[in-house]
């Protein structure tokens, strides 16, 4: 028998609020299978369980906000006899946190519904949310609601509008985002945006990783001119659903480096380097409302190119729709950092505790470079690999980063 | 197919890529990656979306050519005609 908890998605997460259950008491269930799905400071996060059997209970209620530890369902191995009263048999239960009268993500409340944020005194905690349900940006507005595009009900919440003063000219009468420009500010609304939540939990990581992580950095400038032609001729043959970008060969080759430079892949926790035989290479992937988030393509060292780019597909998809899973969010082994074909041509990153390395890619860049005694252009990009000097020194970094760059050398090897 | 059409498959299926984006918003000039903010990975996921839809391969050299809702609907009509 098993209990299926609150899991931690990250050292600095204390707790989150369950949004919805994917299975009912009855269902079979097996390792790694996704039962529920649960809101963090990172956005909603699927949530797997690490048990096989059947689900004898669900012990938490949906909008419960619920501490890290905190069980959230009873599963039974198949042949074990069910608890006659699993809740006495049962610890007590971690105490529940106020709960919103309304659920927010999951009862839509309607746009109408009579409330009075902008009258709320500012230093109203941010917990006791009961009382000003939000419709949750992506619903359907409920039949009888104002019209409102997406857009603006999101910056309406941000601003702390209330809807119904406004008045719509887009079509049927509908609120706009423009609408709300002629709106006057009102005062500060006292519930934090997800954005700032997100910014919160980043903050507390990076913080911790700098007080804690001795970082030191080595950097190398890379022609990536025959991977890039390699690329442009395979993808010319390639129907978009096949095409690969350069980002999926930088994953592949820090992936290939990692599982051959082991102080530089695993995780430092309770005082100890674990390194990893498995490379669960973390791609940062900022969000397009601002954050981000690192979640890993697992098993990163055993899987081709093509692998890692449908990998990456999938998880930049998902990370855009707020569905990672809780796996991906906490077993990265190391991660990879890339500003993308535009930007700063280097950039020294924050590791992402407990793991030991980052690596940061800076955007390719035309430049002056010399090959076989000649200048002639290339299009090069800048590696910083940003290590921790609890685990490795010079030596091993400079390793990491021969072995990233012979790895991008000869990309049709990889 | 009218270009009235192609520009509505070309938003759909823009906003399917980036959900925040507002449809009423885009103007006919934005351009994905500098005004929209869409990365690399999403202006592959838009291409591979539109080549389900529409049956248009667009290929790397051709990205340039659907950066905007007005270049796109030009572009994809003369393609699918």
């Amino acid at each position: 028998m098993g209990v299926f908890t609150m899991p931690s998605l990250g050292a600095d997460m204390e707790a989150g609020t369950l949004v919805e259950w994917l299975v009912k008491p009855g269902d079979e269930v097996h390792r790694g299978d996704v039962l529920a799905v649960v809101e963090t400071q990172k956005g909603a996060i699927e949530i797997e369980c690490f048990e096989e059997g059947r689900v004898q209970e669900l012990q938490a209620d949906i909008g419960a906000k619920l501490p890290v530890g905190a069980p959230l369902a009873l599963i039974v191995a198949d042949g074990e006899p069910a608890p006659q009263e699993p809740a006495a048999a049962e610890p007590e239960p971690a105490p529940q946190e106020p709960e919103p009268a309304e659920p927010e993500p999951v009862e839509p409340a309607p746009a109408i519904a009579p409330v009075q944020v902008t009258e709320a005194p500012a230093a109203v905690p941010v917990a006791p949310s009961a009382g000003f349900p939000v419709p949750p940006v992506t619903a359907p507005p409920p039949s009888g609601a104002l019209a409102v595009s997406p857009a603006a009900r999101v910056a309406a919440k941000e601003k702390g509008i209330d809807l119904r003063t406004v008045k719509g000219t887009g079509p049927g009468g509908a609120i706009l985002l423009k609408d709300l420009d002629a709106e006057p500010a009102p005062k500060p609304v006292p519930k934090a945006s997800p954005q700032d939540e997100m910014r919160k939990a980043i903050a507390a990581a990076m913080t911790r990783a700098k007080q804690t992580i001795p970082h030191f950095y080595l950097s190398e400038t890379i022609d990536i001119d025959p991977a890039l032609a390699w690329l442009a001729r395979r993808n010319e043959s390639s129907p978009p659903a096949e095409r690969v970008l350069p980002g999926a060969l930088f994953v592949r080759a820090a992936a290939v480096a990692a599982s051959k430079v082991s102080g530089m892949n695993g995780h430092f926790t309770d005082g100890a380097f674990r390194p990893s035989s498995r490379v669960n290479a973390g791609v940062a992937v900022a969000l397009r409302g601002g954050g981000l988030v690192a979640p890993a393509v697992m098993g990163a060292e055993a899987m081709s190119v093509d692998d890692i780019m449908q990998a990456m597909r999938d998880l930049v998809v998902r990370a855009r729709a707020g569905r990672l899973r809780s796996s991906e969010m906490t077993e990265g082994t190391i991660t990879i950092s890339s500003l993308g074909e535009s930007g700063a041509e280097a950039m020294t990153g924050v590791i992402f505790p407990p793991q030991v390395a980052l690596v940061g890619l800076g955007a390719p860049k035309l430049r002056p470079w010399v090959v076989d005694g000649a200048v002639v252009p290339r299009t090069v990009i800048t590696l910083t690999l940003s290590a921790d000097h609890r685990v490795s020194d010079g030596r091993q970094a400079a390793r990491f980063i021969a072995e990233f760059k012979s790895q991008i050398a000869s990309p049709e090897a990889l | 197919m009218t270009e009235q059409d192609i520009r509505r498959a070309y938003i759909e299926e823009l906003v399917a890529v980036a959900p925040d984006i507002d449809p009423d918003t885009v103007g006919e000039t934005d351009h994905l990656q500098d005004d929209l903010g869409l990365d690399s990975m999403d202006v592959l996921n838009l291409v591979t979306a539109l080549h389900e839809r529409l049956g248009v391969d667009i290929p790397e050299a051709d990205y340039p050519q659907i950066a905007t809702a007005k270049r796109a609907v030009v572009y994809l009509a003369a393609r699918i005609g």
